[in-house]
């Protein structure tokens, strides 16, 4: 039996935050993952610059664990594990 | 099991949720209503989904409640337009008066445009002005007896703006019968007093004062006069009490008095004992009914002094 390590295990969910500025594409990220349950993996694509600086802190600030950081592109994928009962 | 997480990342779990948002319809700890926020809403209230202790589903419940503020005056005033920004969904105002001139120094819910409007209209006017997501249901009629349980019963919370002794303790009798929280607020010259009444937690009203003080005695605003910025801060201290019922957050001043002076700004904190022998509260009530005490609290002026119509006794 194997068991699929996080990093490689898909998104449950993944919201494209391109072109969404702080502090909203936090707060969306936020939302998304308060309907989400524990354990499950939201994928978020952000901005270079503040944007990939400011949300994963925010991420762990909230309890949340920074899964792994893609670069895409000129942008970034974000994939979070949920910590906390949904 | 819904949990939240305090900013120092410590979690709080439902069950350890205070009594009074298990009594309060939005603050259910079990249900979760599942409101989609539009991108404007998501903008509007970012700051407050972004605390923890708030989050998307304290907004939803800020959305679900409904809070009653008897009074667009000077408690009224700030208290209204606060929680309408906070957006609390459904908010009552209770007013039977129309703007005044002097009104204006204080009561920021109106305008000078609007004066000898309805207080309560003119409130409803600015706080949906300011947030489209809030209904503001009018009340323009004086708080008695007769309409007090009625009015009150729809609501999640009340918060206490009034200016007179007899509708002070209508209202803590009618909350106290119907068991609703109220945020009750005070104010006079430099000074104001707070304290939140949740029947069953703590004390009420008539618990720290048994019966309305001899007409005359306490002056009103009116009469003494009102450092205008003081009624700011007591009607965004009461709303604040309102918003942490609402929310299910922190330590509302169930049990406590705060006492405000503006002019040293110093702020005191005393201990207020529910009485077994409270009259409306206790173990064995002997009021039981609401009472107008309009008709025993005249004040009466000679004809070279002001003339107070009806009471005005009290402050606000």
């Amino acid at each position: 039996m194997t068991i699929e390590s996080t990093e490689e295990r898909a998104a449950d969910v993944r919201v494209d935050l391109r072109g969404t500025p702080c502090p909203l594409n936090w707060v969306k990220t936020k939302l998304r993952l308060e309907q989400m349950k524990e354990g499950e993996l939201l994928e978020v694509l952000l901005d270079d610059g503040d944007a990939i600086r400011n949300v994963p802190r925010s991420v762990k600030t909230e309890g949340h664990r920074i899964v792994k950081v893609t670069p895409v592109g000129g942008d970034f994928s974000l994939l979070i594990e949920k910590r906390g009962d949904g | 099991m819904q949990t939240s997480r305090g900013s120092t990342g410590c979690r709080m779990r439902a069950s350890a949720l205070p009594p009074w948002t298990r009594r309060l319809p939005s603050g259910n700890g079990g249900a979760k209503p599942r409101v989609e926020f539009t991108d404007d809403q998501i903008e509007r209230y970012s700051r407050h989904i972004i605390l923890p202790e708030v989050g998307g589903d304290g907004q939803r419940k800020l959305f679900a409640a409904k809070a009653l503020i008897i009074g667009a005056g000077g408690l009224g005033s700030p208290a209204g337009l606060y929680l309408a920004a906070a957006g609390v969904g459904t908010i009552g105002i209770v007013d039977s008066d129309a703007v005044e001139l002097s009104n204006l120094q204080r009561q920021v819910l109106h305008a000078t445009s609007c004066l000898g409007r309805a207080k309560c209209l003119s409130a409803k006017d600015t706080m949906e002005a300011l947030n489209p997501d809030v209904r503001v249901i009018p009340y323009h009629e004086r708080l008695s007896s007769a309409n007090a349980l009625e009015i009150i019963a729809g609501y999640d919370v009340v918060l206490d703006g009034s200016d007179n002794f007899p509708t002070r303790y209508l209202v803590n009798d009618a909350c106290v019968m119907a068991r609703k929280p109220l945020c009750h607020a005070g104010i006079l010259r430099f000074e104001g007093q707070l304290t939140t009444i949740v029947p069953g937690e703590g004390p009420c009203y008539r618990c720290l004062y048994p019966e309305p003080p001899p007409p005359g005695l306490v002056p009103s605003c009116q009469q003494a006069g009102i450092l205008g910025v003081t009624a700011g801060v007591m009607g965004l201290l009461q709303a604040t009490e309102a918003a942490k019922l609402i929310l299910g957050i922190g330590e509302p001043l169930i049990g406590r008095l705060l006492l405000y002076s503006a002019l040293d700004t110093s702020f005191r904190d005393v201990r207020v004992p529910r009485r077994p022998d409270c009259p409306v509260c206790g173990d064995s009530p002997t009021i039981t009914k609401l009472i107008d005490y309009e008709e025993f609290c005249q004040v009466r002026w000679s004809s070279t002094d002001q003339v107070g119509g009806g009471c005005d006794c009290g402050s606000s």
